[in-house]
């Protein structure tokens, strides 16, 4: 499979990366050589071989619903790159651009 | 024209009501009222390294929801990332469940006003955290992030319900159960539960399905009702006019009571699920849901069968009690105080209901009025054994709801007993007839309408403390003694 430049564009918006062409041009060449070296897994045959999300052989790790003390907010915040009001400040953003739920 | 029908599905997002929250140990607090990020820590804050542990009891739930909508329960359960980068949630993905939700295929049945009942297909119910609130100003946008990682419940419907009104039937009663169930407290203006519908319409008789649009976060029923009939409305006028219906995300303007285009949509979302590594999976064996079953309460179908065999209510009635566990209950503690349950549920329906409606009280709150279910049992009992009118009753309800106290000491504190001596009755039918003779004479030339007239006034020369079948009677019988 390779990846031509429709497809480095939609992955860009998914990603909120605004690529110039020639970036755009070069990643092409470089996500399509990554691709062709992965799958080279396909020549595997995994006919008999459940789908696999991880090989650890953990099941229901549960916590009891216990309350233990948060971050002060001087700590949460101290990392942001900008805060304001107890709060993390970002750039204007516009509800219509995403929001998940 | 032809007659249109609308085709809905909705998507309820409920915040469970656990103590911590989904994948860490941060406090869940109203959000609407805490001080921004005072409950967050490197998980739900996204910090690199921090691992996610699910919280048992949001499952156990999610595992009741399910239940409560005969949904069936997999046997295996995966979280998965949805990813999308938007400042509420700090990570770059949402952990929600994609190929393996918690629950499938169940049903609901909700009353329609016409009398009919009707299954609307559940497809699922996932768990899911919920994400942060933003507040725009000016140039910028504020994160709190005290919402983020509160778990939620996300119950999609099929497309079944084929009207708003369906689409609001089918929420009050989702509501209802979660409330039952003690998982989210319903209180939409505290935003733990967000519903979104998604609708098209087609001509009736049709099977196909046209271009539909979803409308987002809406945080009432009302608004649900309200945004579903004017977008019904818009979209059948547009085909009408030669139009189409464009696939797109839509808000729903409060003030203006119009949906308007946040986002149109060009393709499909993209949010290139994939399994959570850092989850391992759910496994819920028989003996898990059965445990989870067990402790279900009785819900709010089962509690109105009971009502209707157990006590003899209609149908109607019966829904109308269930339909809020805390009418439900302070009806049973009235019935259980002796009332008569036909009695307490007409008080209950009618008066209790008008001076609660009056002054805005929610019915989830009737626990906290003065009129407790002893005294309304009471009041009940008192109009049975004929000691009281209904008119003085209703009377007394307003009384008791505004104050409080003891209907029976009210009754001979005030005087209130029905006055059934027909000596006394008659005296009160002369008393009246020989004040109004010009009446009473039109009366028995033949303007019998006035019949009426003269049983108000003695009705009202007994303080409405008579039974009234007793004074027409009496009525009767002396103005054809005066016909001569
Ligand atoms: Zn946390």
């Amino acid at each position: 499979m390779t990846f031509d430049r429709a497809m480095v564009a939609h992955i860009a918006e998914l990603a909120k990366l605004q690529l110039s062409d020639e970036e755009s041009e070069r990643f092409a060449a470089q996500l399509s050589d990554i691709l062709a070296y992965a799958e080279r897994l396909q020549a595997l045959d995994t006919e008999a071989i459940p789908p696999t999300a991880s090989v650890l052989p953990l099941r229901n790790v549960l916590r009891p619903d216990v309350v233990e003390p948060s971050l002060p907010r001087g700590e949460a915040l101290a990392n942001a790159p900008d805060s304001a009001d107890g709060q993390f400040r970002v750039d204007a953003i516009l509800d219509s651009e995403g929001g998940a739920a | 024209m032809p007659a249109y029908e609308a085709v809905i599905g909705l998507e309820v997002h409920a915040e469970l009501e656990t103590a911590s929250k989904m994948f860490c140990a941060c406090a869940v607090v109203d959000s609407t009222s805490a001080e921004p990020n005072t409950v967050t820590c490197p998980v739900c804050l996204g910090m690199p390294g921090a691992l996610p542990v699910v919280n048992q009891r949001a499952v156990e739930m999610g595992l009741r929801v399910g239940l409560a909508l005969n949904c069936a329960i997999p046997p295996f359960s995966q979280f998965a990332r949805k990813s999308y980068f938007y400042p509420d949630l700090p990570k770059g993905y949402q952990i929600s469940q994609y190929e393996y939700p918690l629950a499938i295929n169940g049903w609901l049945e909700i009353d329609l006003p016409d009398g009919m009942t009707k299954r609307v297909r559940i497809r699922r119910a996932h768990l899911e955290e919920d994400t942060g609130k933003l507040t725009h100003t000016d140039g910028h946008s504020l994160v709190d992030l005290n919402r983020a990682g509160v778990p939620l419940l996300e119950i999609v419907s099929e497309a079944d319900l084929r009207s708003a009104e369906e689409a609001e039937i089918y929420a009050r009663k989702l509501v209802a159960i979660l409330r039952y169930l003690g998982v989210n407290s319903g209180d939409m203006s505290k935003g733990v539960l967000r519903i979104e519908p998604n609708i098209s319409v087609r001509p009736v008789g049709s099977s196909e399905f046209r271009t539909r649009t979803e409308i987002k976060n809406l945080n009432s029923i009302r608004s649900l009702a309200r945004a579903s009939a004017y977008e019904i409305e818009r979209q059948i006028a547009l085909w009408e006019a030669g139009g189409q219906v464009q696939q797109a995300t839509l808000g729903w303007d409060e003030a203006r009571q119009v949906t308007v285009v946040q986002r149109v949509k060009e393709s499909a979302d993209d949010y290139r699920y994939f399994p959570e590594p850092d989850l391992p999976v759910l496994e819920i064996g028989p003996a898990w849901v059965e445990d989870v079953r067990m402790g279900l309460p009785e819900l709010p179908d089962a509690r109105r069968d009971r009502f209707m065999g157990q006590f003899g209510l209609s149908r109607y009635d019966a829904a109308v009690l269930v339909a809020e566990q805390a009418v439900a209950a302070y009806f049973e503690a009235a019935v259980t105080a002796g009332g008569d349950p036909k009695g307490v549920a007409n008080y209950l329906t009618g008066e209790v209901f008008r001076l609660m409606n009056s002054e805005g009280r929610d019915r989830q709150d009737i626990g906290a009025i003065r009129l407790t279910p002893p005294a309304l049992a009471a009041l009940v009992t008192l109009v049975r054994q004929g000691t009281i009118t209904h008119g003085v009753a209703r009377q007394l309800v307003e009384t008791l709801y505004a104050a409080g106290g003891d209907p029976a000491a009210l009754v001979a504190a005030h005087g209130l007993a029905q006055v059934s001596d027909a000596d006394v009755l008659g005296e009160a039918v002369a008393r009246t007839l020989d004040a109004h003779p010009g009446e009473v004479a039109r009366y028995l030339a033949g303007e019998e309408k006035l019949l009426k007239f003269l049983m108000g006034l003695v009705m009202r020369e007994l303080r409405g403390q008579a039974d009234a079948q007793v004074v027409a009677r009496l009525l009767a019988a002396q103005l054809a003694q005066r016909r001569g």
